[in-house]
């Protein structure tokens, strides 16, 4: 899938990381930039948490960008759901 | 027998919050409950239920009793809330603004299908009902006693003084009525009963004396703004060393006559019958303590 907007989730507090998401040209791929607080000693197991939910998400030809506050894998997870639905125009039960 | 649970704290703290959630077992509290609804953002929501479902699956909290508060079903987000956290299954559901036994009704069908869709019980999870509204004051006997399901009520104090168009003061004045009557049909329903949050962080001597009020008029427990709150609400809920000597040597002595067959019976001179050894056995669960049968 291709994310149709921009999209946000997450914020910069804390235990939390905040995911920023762009479409992409076609055929682009993934354009991936973390940065992290804890990414010395925790870095690979973020890309890999990261890359897991874009190929569940079968997620191509986007430009994601993170800044993560020492969160935990639970909340990255939560975090790029919410941005990857977001991106793709689920917005079931928000307001936005 | 209904297994016994303390609730003499309930800590509020905002779904959309991870340092908080990921902590919610060591504050201390009794319960927790993560709460989706006025501590939520409106555009926000959707976040916060994908987080209160990831950190309810992989956080321990260890003994600490996990509740999450949904949005109203008039709401575009109170259905996603329960189609999210149900199949979850959380020691409790708390449900805002219930107004009349109908409405829980409403609720408990769409939650049973819900688990139906997941092969899970309808026994497990219950349900907690918040009286915030002057309707849900008329009707609470209702609400508190039709549905087994419904094992505690909980006053919200703003909300409450919100829709009677009044202002809400220290002294609680406003709401001693509803508080009044929603503790006596929880207890004609033998169920919990938890008083609004003082919202005053600062002041604690304030806060003791509303816990002490509210212990006074029967509520069983106090919902918590800030883990500051917790260690005060707990003093006031424990009993204390003297009143547990006291209901040990109550029930101790009630048992050793019973065996007697006798049911009636003086300790210092004070009468001692069933209801007395009811409230003594209270403070022993309270306090933690099994009297093994002899």
């Amino acid at each position: 899938m291709k994310p149709q907007t921009s999209s946000q989730a997450g914020t910069f507090e804390s235990s939390d990381v905040i995911f920023l998401i762009e479409p992409l040209p076609e055929k682009s791929g993934r354009k991936i930039e973390l940065f992290s607080t804890v990414l010395h000693q925790y870095g690979e197991s973020f890309k890999k948490t990261v890359v897991e939910m874009l190929d569940q998400y079968e997620m191509t030809d986007v430009h994601l960008i993170a800044r993560d506050k020492g969160a935990l894998e639970p909340t990255i997870k939560a975090r790029l759901e919410t941005a990857i639905k977001r991106s793709l125009g689920i917005h079931e039960g928000t307001v936005i | 027998m209904k297994k016994f649970k303390k609730r003499r704290s309930m800590l509020y703290i905002p779904g959309n919050n991870p340092a908080m959630i990921q902590q919610g077992g060591v504050y201390g509290a009794d319960s927790v409950l993560l709460d989706l609804e006025d501590s939520v953002a409106l555009n926000q929501k959707d976040s916060a239920r994908i987080l209160v479902r990831n950190m309810i699956k992989s956080i321990d909290f260890y003994d600490t009793e996990v509740c999450v508060r949904v949005n109203h079903l008039s709401t575009p987000f109170g259905l996603a809330d329960l189609e999210e956290i149900v199949p979850l299954q959380p020691s409790a559901i708390r449900y805002p603004k219930t107004e009349s036994a109908e409405e829980v009704g409403n609720l408990l069908q769409i939650i049973e299908k819900i688990e139906d869709r997941h092969g899970l019980q309808h026994t497990t999870m219950t349900v907690h009902a918040m009286i915030e509204t002057a309707m849900g004051v008329q009707n609470v006997f209702e609400i508190a006693s039709k549905f087994t399901r419904i094992d505690a009520i909980t006053v919200g104090g703003q909300d409450l003084t919100a829709d009677m168009n009044i202002i809400y003061t220290p002294d609680g004045a406003g709401i001693d009525f509803a508080r009044k009557r929603i503790v006596m049909a929880a207890k004609a329903s033998h169920i919990d009963i938890l008083d609004t949050v003082f919202p005053d962080v600062n002041d604690e001597e304030g806060l003791r004396r509303e816990t002490e009020y509210a212990k006074k008029i029967g509520f069983t427990g106090k919902a918590v703004i800030n883990p500051r709150q917790i260690d005060i609400i707990h003093e006031v809920f424990t009993p204390t060393e003297e009143e547990i000597r006291k209901a040990y040597r109550i029930v101790k002595e009630f048992r050793a006559n019973a065996a007697a067959g006798i049911g009636v019976f003086a300790i210092d001179g004070k009468m001692i019958d069933a209801p007395v050894v009811h409230r003594a056995e209270y403070i022993l669960k309270l306090a933690n303590i099994e009297i093994a049968q002899n």
